[in-house]
């Protein structure tokens, strides 16, 4: 058994690590923009009249317990590149205890100070300076709700990525992902329109290559003990500033997928714990 | 103040959100009436009414005082133009409601939501410091108060319900369009002669401003009569037995028709009543006063205002301190109520979305709703005010045949 350990571990460098290096540089130059509501990041702050509301009501659809709470109450969620807790707020605010993480310490430093001045979210949510597989051995089975909003076109290794997150949630728990497909048209709009000509989106955030089709996240779901259960096409109004939903996924779209609540057998779930907190030690 | 407090504190949506009301007087409340009448009074319409239902402060309106009437007739002084608003049914056209009653009923319902609300009575807000919009990170994004009494408030989000003088709008520096009429309304209790159903209110248009009779009861009405500050002033200083014969000569005296204009206006109501048979109405008259109560006479100056901005990062502006209009229409009160329902319907959905209840997203939506209502109607009775000023023939025709016309066409008349 040892040796199987020790075959494991080789592969796993930092090369493997969901984190990528070259996209935190990206990020860190906007740390401090993160709360202007019409600055760089706009359209994500108007993306919360859509996800919220998904998030919401999908919780809600499958709990039974509200009459006069909060819509979250009770709730335990992990919000995966909080950046600077645009989307952990709200959440809060509809009664979630929510923790943020972010590989970047600049990102926890902004949403810190942000929550400091509401005395309710200050002790709802909690900020830590991490990437997913360093919480996972001290998080297993821990959480309700993953959020991963606008984070899994930015990761290095999506199989890991989505393997951690099965980790530290709980079964039956939700896993809510936003992200965008990879097609020309996500190309010509999502990049050579948003970001080059049109400026709803910092130049150079996207790389093409690392937009995700959503049969190819539904795949790698599926085959980590996933059960999707929504995917739904998302659009951005460039004039008016909102989102809408769609049917065609093919520029942005929605996930919301369900960890089953069988306990996978006993090899394969030591050797997903190994493989993530291996991968924390190297990065 | 008191009615958006409520509102809110009754909202499923806001259950944990905390209220701060500033009120500048003190407490009020009644158990019953005193048997005289106060001279203040609203006219409340069914929408009105249903919004002070949907939290339990209508049936305490009703069970102090109120008189619902059925039927409007308004006329013009230098015609025999007129026009009548009834419902079909049965129904209460609205209410006449005086303002301590509201005051009272909403008092009662704050206790109620107590410990969402807290109310601070004789309070004064002395001093604001406004958040800047763009989050430089080391000062609160919050909206700081400052009481007379030293105590500091922070709030999310600032309500102006202050008043057509509002402080929160000065403060806020929300540049303010307003115009002073040349008019003071007097305002006085008054008793008819015979006790009758009571259940009209009338209003005649006089050249110098419309003279109003709003019903509280079988015996008694609230007068509102619009005119000149001189006029007004007259009116104040006169002998009661004076005063009352004012009210009615001003009421049934025919003396500013003139020949030209009555047969104008006859011609035309037979050429209506060929195209449209049951669209002329009878005129009835208005009872006849004897008597005014002795205190009740008052007047306060008439002005028109509209705020060019309704909200800002984390401030509202909401009833007379977003916009003040000319009581001919009695359209003040009800004004104020609508941009009440319509400022908690969006901050409802915005709470329930996890929204930070000051951004000035939400907010706008509201400002768009309530500035497209609310500006048509101030401009409308504004310009009904400037027509009906005058005796120049060609406008008293003009609206003579304006109105016989609008008396006689139901889509019209509906959508008033």
């Amino acid at each position: 058994l040892s040796l199987f350990r020790l075959t494991l571990r080789r592969p796993f460098s930092t090369s493997r690590s969901s984190v990528d290096a070259k996209e935190i540089k990206k990020f860190q130059l906007l740390a401090h923009k993160w709360w202007d509501e019409e600055g760089e990041y706009s359209a994500l702050h108007s993306m919360n009249d859509i996800r919220v509301p998904f998030i919401r009501d999908t919780l809600l659809s499958m709990s039974s317990n509200y009459h006069g709470r909060a819509p979250l109450a009770g709730l335990k969620i992990l919000d995966v590149g909080c950046g600077g807790g645009l989307l952990s707020e709200p959440l809060g605010r509809l009664g979630a205890s929510v923790t943020g993480i972010d590989p970047l310490e600049d990102n926890i430093r902004t949403a810190d100070r942000h929550k400091s001045f509401d005395p309710v979210l200050a002790k709802r949510i909690q900020y830590k300076s991490s990437s997913l597989e360093e919480i996972v051995e001290e998080s297993v089975e821990t959480f309700d709700v993953i959020v991963a909003s606008e984070v899994v076109e930015h990761v290095a290794d999506l199989e890991t990525f989505i393997k951690c997150c099965s980790q530290v949630l709980k079964p039956e728990g939700s896993l809510f992902i936003t992200t965008i497909n990879k097609t020309q048209l996500s190309y010509v709009l999502g990049i050579v329109v948003a970001e080059k000509i049109m400026g709803i989106v910092p130049e150079g955030t996207h790389e093409w290559e690392k937009f995700v089709p959503p049969e190819e996240l539904e795949h790698i779901l599926e085959s980590n003990g996933f059960s999707v259960k929504t995917v739904s096409g998302m659009l951005y109004n460039p004039l008016s500033g909102s989102w809408s939903w769609m049917e065609s996924t093919s520029l942005n779209y929605a996930v919301h997928a369900v960890k089953s609540g069988a306990p996978p057998t006993d090899t394969s779930s030591e050797m997903d714990i190994q493989q993530c907190s291996a991968t924390a030690g190297t990065a | 103040g008191q009615l958006y407090s409520l509102i809110v504190g009754h909202d499923i949506h806001f259950h944990d959100k905390k209220i701060a009301l500033l009120e500048a007087g003190p407490r009020k409340e009644y158990d019953h009436m005193p048997d005289s009448y106060s001279n203040r009074v609203s006219s409340i319409s069914p929408g009105s009414a249903t919004l002070l239902s949907s939290f339990g402060a209508w049936d305490h309106v009703c069970s102090l005082r109120l008189k619902p009437f059925r039927r409007m007739q308004v006329w013009d002084a230098c015609s025999e133009a007129m026009i009548i608003f009834e419902k079909d049914d049965l129904d209460d056209m609205g209410y006449i409601v005086e303002n301590d009653v509201i005051m009272s009923a909403l008092t009662k319902q704050l206790d109620a939501v107590a410990d969402r609300v807290e109310v601070f009575y004789r309070s004064r807000a002395v001093g604001y410091t406004w958040p800047l919009s763009s989050h430089s990170c080391d000062t609160s994004p919050w909206v700081q108060i400052e009481l007379a009494d030293g105590r500091r408030l922070q709030t999310k989000l600032l309500i102006g319900a202050d008043g057509h003088n509002s402080v929160v709008r000065k403060e806020a520096e929300i540049k303010n369009i307003e115009h002073q009429y040349d008019q003071s309304a007097v305002v006085a209790t008054l008793h008819l002669s015979e006790a009758t159903d009571n259940n009209v209110a009338w209003q005649r248009f006089l050249p110098t401003g419309p003279i109003a009779l709003l019903p509280l009861s079988d015996t008694a009405s609230s007068l509102v009569w619009s005119t000149s500050h001189e006029h007004a002033s007259e009116l104040l200083a006169m002998d009661e037995e004076s005063f009352v014969d004012s009210i009615n000569s001003a009421f049934w005296s025919n003396i500013n028709h003139s020949d030209f204009i009555d047969t104008a206006g006859a011609m035309f109501r037979s050429a209506i009543s060929l195209l449209k048979p049951s669209g002329t109405a009878v005129r009835q008259l208005p009872p006849s006063v004897a008597k005014v109560d002795p205190e009740s006479r008052a007047m306060f100056p008439l002005g028109m205002g509209h705020a060019t901005e309704y909200v800002h990062h984390r401030v509202a502006l909401i009833g007379d301190a977003a916009h003040r209009i000319h009581p001919l229409a009695g359209q003040g009160v009800n004004l104020g109520f609508g941009d009440i329902a319509c400022l908690v319907h969006h901050l409802s959905a915005a709470a329930f979305n996890g929204s930070d209840l000051g951004s000035l997203k939400h907010l706008l939506k509201f400002e768009t709703d309530r500035q497209r209502h609310n500006v048509s109607l101030i401009a409308a009775t504004d310009v009904l005010k400037r027509l009906y000023s005058t005796r120049l023939a060609p406008l008293v025709l003009l609206r003579t045949w304006g109105l016989q016309a609008t008396n006689a066409l139901p889509p019209v008349k509906v959508r008033i």
